[in-house]
């Protein structure tokens, strides 16, 4: 009975990674094929590194990189520091005048369809043109903030909200001023959550593709509009070998991420051995 | 009372920042939004409003506003669209919990380290870009893909089929695209049930089988709440799926509005049909919360 | 060291500390109602009471973390109510101690020192210092997650003291410990009281804590302090119905005065059956109704009939229960209601009640304890 059971969970946990990595593999596969037909493989001339040497010769592709980077990088400082601020403020300051219609703003780009935050957006930039200027990465970047920052918010909001506040009010009885209370003790505690959230928004802002086609301008193409414009007119090898080299990166990053977070784990277990031998 | 006054004015700061921000950039635009598709009374007035240079023809744009919603309404199209994009969401949900459930099961219970490591692989997707991965289903599914080639080789079909452009495809994108959304809630749910509960359960002599529907299957029932709302929410809007591996007839929303915005250039209908769109998904949430607190409640 | 002074509550100076008329409400819920208490320099003053009772916050009060709704703190002479916890010469010990866990022990010592920019070598040394008064020198480099319960405990307080603070406030300061830590650890705080004279207030909601630890208790409850003595008063002279429960244990039956007497009154209890005699004065009306509170200890048990005819009772064992330094009874009256009686066990072969066993009950006259309120 328990059997049978543990090996139909464990068939969907294969059948289920499968699903997951199979379309993802497949990219990285094709990206040495050197037909370019994509998925005939031409066992001929492959694996090649030609579609490699063909994307880092694009020099729109690498223009676009450029400033998907950009964007994303200051989408998410932004997004963080806004997002710290609102967090700290929904956390910690229990009642304030339209806390309501705040945790509603805050909650409420998560929910809301994209193609209605990016024509909604499009509608205001209109009519703050003669204020910010023609769109385009500023108008993006504005853009993906006001959304990455909901993202930002619940990363940071639940980390706070583990940090005990007696620490906070000890820092206080101790002498500090409330901002050198969050600079010494509240902002280092909620570092790992802040540096999630950063990562979260430079992703979100890295891959957005709809609510950027909407606030774009004529000159400022991000990689997604990139690829996007492209793909849509069929399956295309440089694009694999992209695929392969962002797979590459994400995964190199996660496996840092997870190793470093196994790591100090089992020193918070060693640590924590240590204490008790220490007794009374 | 000087530090008094500043730490009022520190808190006064941050909450006013984040607060203004969100007021500009998306409480306006959405009234904005709101206004193109709801309201008629501005349009008579002078054109002091950016807004109301945008038609060339100032005459024409004026009938259609009257209209919007008649028109949005009026249109099989339209009620088509919404109706679909529905379907698509709901069915993909229901899949993607069929299929995430056990999944987030088999790794919660998975011994510590494989745990650790399997839940990475969940997250994994999640931060490679969306749209390549919707991509690579292109490359899956063409008539010369590997799904056709197999298929072919088996002997099960004699000549390729068409998978890409159908709503099969859609689904598979659906699902495919929405899963670690599904897994990720489900998996917190189900890790956090406390295992001596079914041992209990044993105990008082329930059956495994028995015991999933009647204590885990109940216990995890907000996990499978936030799961199925963080797949079909983004997927009733969802644009980038339908546009890349439906066809023609694939009509969702999402798709309606940015046709209507970027093909037709009529935003004012763009405009009603995103206000429509966001009735309908905030009627479903506050549907769903009204069932959760019930059950709560019982 | 300027501020170490020698204990100071044998002095009984003016009021060290001093509330006035102190009420805080929450919306519609008062959580402290009028307090209003004087403090001595050099005490150690505790506050007891049940959870929710308003004793914490009356400390966040102490501490700055609360503003009163109405009345003023003083504090040697100063009037603090509006001063921000930053600038109060108070410091607090956490109830969960609050270590910063991103900081060394010695760094989490300092913390206090460095925020009123005292010179890095005398940081160094009063940390040094400190942490050796708590013996725990050569942990400085550690990580409050290394450290046991007890080193946390001691840390807490040596960075609560190492300011010199004029009070020194300690929420449930053993209440993480475990019960042996929790018996040798009180004397060491007692004794580094008055070692550094500083002087103590003690939240806490153990009894047998607030005993040993205190020089006064004030007793809370519902947002009132309902009396403030020291131990051995508020044990043997309780004011109230619930200070006698609340602390230790108690049996208190209902009454009314039938025989009022400057010297004495005789006392008709029906649950008990008999008269009670009490050889001191109460000031109640005649007639009053009462009650009468009898601590299980006080109550001898007998197998021959006792002389005499007042506070003298029949009974029968219905419950033993062997502590080792004592045993406690259940002794059922004729009329049914039970009475807790506690022997203790001085010497080995003593003779024991069982259960069943027919006993006599009778107490000294002046051990029952007579509250009106």
């Amino acid at each position: 009975m328990h059997d049978r059971r543990s090996w139909f969970v464990l068939s969907m946990l294969c059948f289920g990674f499968a699903f997951l990595y199979v379309p993802i593999l497949s990219m990285v596969v094709y990206s040495f094929n050197a037909s370019r037909l994509v998925t005939v493989w031409d066992s001929a001339h492959s694996p090649t590194l030609a579609w490699y040497v063909e994307l880092f010769h694009n020099s729109e592709i690498m223009e676009a990189a450029r400033l998907s980077f950009r964007i994303a990088s200051v989408n998410a400082t932004g997004a963080v520091i806004l997002g710290t601020l609102a967090a700290f403020a929904l956390e910690r300051y229990r009642r304030f005048r339209g806390r309501g219609l705040f945790s509603l703003l805050t909650t409420a780009p998560m929910v809301l369809p994209e193609v209605i935050t990016g024509l909604s957006l499009l509608l205001l930039f209109v009519v703050l043109e003669p204020l910010i200027g023609a769109r385009g990465a500023t108008t993006i970047t504005i853009a993906h903030m006001t959304f990455s920052m909901a993202y930002a918010i619940v990363v940071i909001q639940a980390r706070l909200a583990t940090v005990d506040r007696s620490l906070e009010e000890a820092a206080m009885d101790l002498g500090a001023r409330p901002w050198k209370v969050f600079a010494v003790i509240t902002l280092p505690l909620i570092a790992p959550a802040i540096a999630s959230a950063w990562v979260l928004s430079f992703i979100l802002s890295w891959d957005d593709i709809v609510i950027t086609s909407f606030v774009s301008g004529p000159g400022s193409t991000t990689l997604p509009q990139y690829v996007f414009s492209k793909v849509r007119l069929g399956v295309s090898p440089d694009i694999n070998a992209l695929a392969t080299i962002l797979v590459l990166i994400v995964s190199v990053a996660v496996i840092v991420a997870g190793t470093y977070m196994m790591r100090r784990d089992q020193r918070r277990i060693r640590d924590a051995q240590v204490a008790l031998g220490a007794g009374g | 009372m000087k530090p008094a006054a500043a730490s009022r004015l520190g808190r006064w700061g941050v909450i006013a920042l984040p607060y203004l921000w969100l007021t500009i950039f998306f409480l306006v635009p959405f009234l904005i939004v709101l206004k193109i598709s709801f309201s008629n009374v501005q349009l008579s007035m002078p054109p002091v409003e950016p807004v109301l240079t945008w038609g060339q023809d100032h005459v024409m744009q004026l009938r259609l506003h009257f209209s919007n919603f008649a028109f949005v309404f009026g249109d099989r199209l339209y009620i088509e669209a919404f109706l679909d994009s529905l379907l698509i969401a709901a069915v993909s949900t229901v899949i993607a919990l069929l299929i995430g459930y056990p999944m987030a099961y088999g790794i919660a219970r998975a011994p510590g380290a494989w745990r650790n490591v399997l839940f990475l692989l969940v997250v994994l997707p999640f931060f490679t870009s969306f749209l390549l991965r919707v991509y690579a289903w292109m490359g899956l599914l063409g008539r010369a893909g590997p799904v056709n080639g197999l298929l072919l080789k088996l002997g099960l079909i004699h000549e390729p089929l068409q998978l890409l452009q159908t709503e099969f495809a859609v689904y598979l994108g659906m699902v495919y695209s929405y899963l670690p959304f599904m897994v990720l809630p489900l998996y917190s749910a189900i890790e956090k049930l406390d295992l001596t509960l079914l041992e209990a359960a044993a105990d008082l002599g329930c059956r495994p089988t028995k015991a999933f529907f009647t204590v885990t299957l109940p216990l995890t029932r907000e996990g499978i709440f936030a799961g199925c709302l963080l797949v079909f929410i983004p997927a009733v809007g969802e644009y980038v799926i339908p546009a890349l591996l439906g066809g023609p007839d694939t009509l969702m929303i999402g798709r309606v509005v940015w046709d209507e915005f970027f093909g037709n250039r009529d935003w004012p209908v763009a405009s009603a049909l995103a206000i429509v769109l966001l009735v309908l998904l905030s009627g479903f949430v506050l549907l769903l919360q009204y069932v959760q607190s019930r059950e709560r409640e019982a | 060291m300027n501020a170490v002074q020698t204990p100071a509550a044998a002095r009984g100076g003016a009021p060290y500390v001093r509330l006035e008329g102190l009420t805080k409400r929450f919306g519609d819920f008062v959580a402290v109602r009028q307090v209003s208490l004087d403090i001595a320099r050099g005490e150690i003053f505790c506050l007891l009471g049940a959870s929710g009772c308003g004793k914490t916050t009356l400390l966040r009060m102490l501490a700055g973390f609360e503003t009163p709704t109405e009345g003023s703190i003083w504090i040697d002479g100063v009037d603090v109510t509006h001063v921000p916890p930053y600038e109060r010469p108070v410091n607090m010990m956490f109830q969960s101690y609050a270590l910063f866990p991103h900081m060394t022990v010695a760094q989490n010592v300092a913390f206090g020192l460095r925020q009123d920019g005292t010179a890095k070598s005398e940081i160094d040394g009063r940390v040094h210092e400190m942490l050796a008064m708590v013996q725990l020198d050569g942990y400085d480099k550690r990580k409050p997650h290394q450290l046991s319960g007890g080193q946390r405990q001691r840390v807490a307080l040596a960075r609560a003291l190492v300011k010199r603070p004029k009070l020194l406030l300690l929420d449930e300061p053993l209440g993480a410990l475990d019960k042996k830590l929790r018996e040798r650890t009180q004397f060491e705080l007692v004794s580094l009281q008055e070692r550094l004279g500083v002087t103590f207030v003690i939240v806490t909601h153990d009894q047998e804590e607030a005993m040993t630890l205190a020089s006064r208790i004030g007793v809370m409850r519902a947002g009132e302090i309902l009396q403030v003595g020291t131990p051995t008063d508020i044990y043997e002279f309780p004011g109230s119905r619930f200070v006698a429960d609340f602390i230790g244990s108690v049996n208190m039956v209902e009454g009314r005065l039938v025989e009022d007497e400057p010297d004495h009154v005789r006392i008709q209890c029906e649950q008990l059956g008999c008269m009670v005699y009490v050889d001191h004065g109460v000031s109640a009306p005649p007639d009053a109704p009462v009650a009468v509170a009898i601590r299980p200890e006080k109550i001898q048990l007998s197998r021959e009939q006792p002389p005499g005819t007042d506070n003298l009772l029949a009974g029968r064992v219905t419950g033993v229960a062997y502590l080792g330094d004592a045993t406690r009874y259940l002794v059922q009256l004729p009329n049914g209601f039970q009475l807790r009686v506690t022997a203790p066990n001085v010497s080995r072969r003593e003779e024991r009640f069982e259960q069943d066993d027919a006993v006599w009950l009778s107490w000294h006259p002046s051990s029952p304890v007579v509250v009106t309120r």
